[in-house]
């Protein structure tokens, strides 16, 4: 303890130490190995040389533009859908929850305790062709006869919302939560209508929330590859789904982490840009 | 009469009063719905630990049965992989929770160079895709296979990596709500440093250290990206789901996936009374 007190400026070092070498040796390093993989060539029966092989990055979109366009795609309609169905339930909890939000926040989570790859397989059997889901739509005629479900996109972002359905909610109702009633009576004694005072007061003070489910919602998403491989067919095969199969398949390791970084760097800048409307402190508490 | 009986005001506001009870149903409702939807695969899962498949997958609804349970562990290599995936959560939790608590302090606690740094290095990994921390660490990895071997350790400490910034991020949140003239009262009594931490400090984040222990172990226990490029071949539990889901699906996956929901659910909603308990108290 000596130590610590004529060396005070020690301390948040030695505290920090051991974590951030941890995240330095096997989070920050491995990202400048995938940097230095993705510009290698050659093929794996004659090994990978460094050759500042930028033409990674150029080809990797000309032959993959369609699977990058679909993750974001899939991602940006699943996060909105999210948005929309989470919101009023986290309202709903924050506002009228009473005794019951602890437990009502609970059966938010509650999806999560199921293994990930078997609640996505549980969807492969409600979405199946003989499934109640399909027979349905099929009486009431959304679907036409021999339409279905699953091997399509529309299984596809399903299975993403779903999964990522928590990643939203949770810090939606975080921020509704905190909110101080107070300022909402105080808009509805100045006149404000119950809808004026949610779009003026409410809606703008849960903002961080929306900010925070949307990041974290979109991030995972986009990176995806199970549900398009459990749910879709391979048309409907994300960027994930080329990475995974170049990396574990293909052994084409130059190509899967060029690819890997285009994907990070889009999600970075995305991130940035959000940052800038929002404000840094937000996004890193 | 009735009509003068009625004053104008209330008549308003009983008509007022049915809208908002009319609206507040239809979020009630709406609520329910989302609740059921949320549980509808659950409750696939649960209901299929109980089927009695007639081929090799477990698609459709043949008969209840309860074998599935008896012989839990019927299914070669299910068994080791539940044990593998139970041990990397338990380590991992472990080590991530008491370096992400270090961390936390730190951030938290004192005023130091780097500290924007820190935070960045805290929040990317939570802002990286899944399969890009999994390749990169696997990149990391081929280059090492002299020295570390593909498989046990590799996994563990992919998992150390990207649980401890869910760590941080939990104790954290609970050390900025923190009194510190508790700590300034203890040490106004006499207490030095440790003595502080040990009686004062601790006590109180003990909440929050037990809560990021949880997440990061059920986040472990979970996680199939990372450790499906990690793993070499060594199998856990994810990993023996994503095998079985090309070839064939045994009821055993969906009985152990009941089995881990319900320890899940039983030890969160112990937690949720013990804290409605406490906050009665209060």
């Amino acid at each position: 303890m000596r130590v610590f007190h004529r060396k005070r400026w020690l301390t948040p070092y030695l505290l920090l130490a051991p974590g951030m070498l941890w995240l330095a040796l096997f989070f920050l390093v491995p990202l400048g190995f995938l940097f230095y993989q993705s510009l290698e060539s050659g093929n794996i029966d004659f090994g990978y040389a460094f050759t500042w092989a930028w033409g990674n990055y150029s080809s990797a979109i000309r032959s993959y533009r369609g699977q990058f366009e679909r993750s974001f795609e899939y991602a940006g309609i699943a996060t909105v859908v999210a948005f929309l169905v989470s919101y009023p339930v986290a309202y709903w909890i924050a506002f009228r929850g009473g005794r019951w939000k602890n437990l009502l926040l609970l059966f938010i989570v509650a999806p999560f305790f199921v293994t990930y790859l078997i609640r996505t397989l549980a969807w492969e059997t409600i979405l199946s062709d003989n499934g109640f889901v399909v027979r349905i739509l099929h009486d009431i005629g959304v679907l036409s006869p021999g339409g279905r479900l699953l091997a399509t996109g529309t299984a596809v972002v399903a299975g993403i919302t779903y999964n990522f359905l928590p990643f939203m909610a949770l810090p939606l109702y975080v921020s509704l939560e905190q909110i101080d009633q107070r300022l909402i009576e105080a808009a509805e004694d100045l006149y404000a209508s119950r809808w004026a005072a949610f779009i003026r007061v409410t809606f703008p003070l849960s903002l961080p929330g929306v900010v925070a489910g949307t990041l974290l919602t979109f991030i995972p998403a986009a990176g995806d590859f199970i549900n398009a491989e459990l749910l879709g067919s391979p048309t409907n095969h994300m960027i994930g789904n080329v990475i995974e199969s170049k990396y574990k398949e293909l052994l084409d390791y130059p190509a899967a982490a060029s690819m890997s970084f285009i994907l990070m760097a889009i999600i970075l800048a995305m991130i940035l840009l959000y940052a800038r409307a929002v404000g840094t402190e937000q996004l890193t508490g | 009469m009735t009509s003068v009986a009625v004053p104008l005001r209330s008549r308003r506001g009983t008509l007022a009063a049915a809208v908002a009870f009319a609206r507040r149903h239809v979020l009630t409702v709406y609520s329910l719905l989302f609740f059921a939807y949320l549980m509808l695969p659950i409750g696939v899962v649960i209901a299929f630990s109980f089927n009695d498949p007639k081929g090799r997958f477990n698609y459709t609804w043949q008969g209840f049965t309860w074998k599935n349970w008896e012989q839990w562990n019927a299914i070669p290599d299910l068994q080791s992989a539940i044990q593998l995936s139970l041990l990397i959560a338990l380590i991992a939790s472990i080590v991530a929770t008491l370096l992400g608590t270090l961390v936390a302090l730190a951030l938290v606690r004192y005023g130091f160079r780097g500290r924007a740094a820190t935070n960045l290095l805290v929040f990317l990994p939570l802002s990286t895709p899944e399969i890009v921390l999994g390749a990169s660490l696997l990149t990391l990895f081929l280059n090492l296979t002299s020295v570390l071997p593909i498989g046990f350790w590799t996994i563990l400490i992919a998992h150390i990596m990207f649980c401890i910034s869910f760590a941080v991020v939990t104790v954290k949140a609970r050390l900025i709500g923190f009194d510190r003239h508790l700590e300034e009262a203890a040490m106004d009594l006499g207490a030095n440093e440790l003595t502080t931490f040990t009686k004062v400090t601790l006590p109180l984040i003990a909440p929050a250290i037990l809560a990021a222990l949880l997440l990061c172990f059920a986040i472990s226990i979970d996680d199939f990206v990372v450790t499906y490029f990690n793993a070499g071949n060594r199998v856990t539990f994810p990993i023996f789901v994503w095998g079985a889901a090309r070839v064939a699906t045994p009821p055993q996956i969906n009985v152990i996936g009941t089995a881990i929901f319900v320890v899940a659910v039983t030890l969160m909603l112990a937690n949720v009374v013990f804290q409605n308990r406490r906050a009665k108290q209060a």
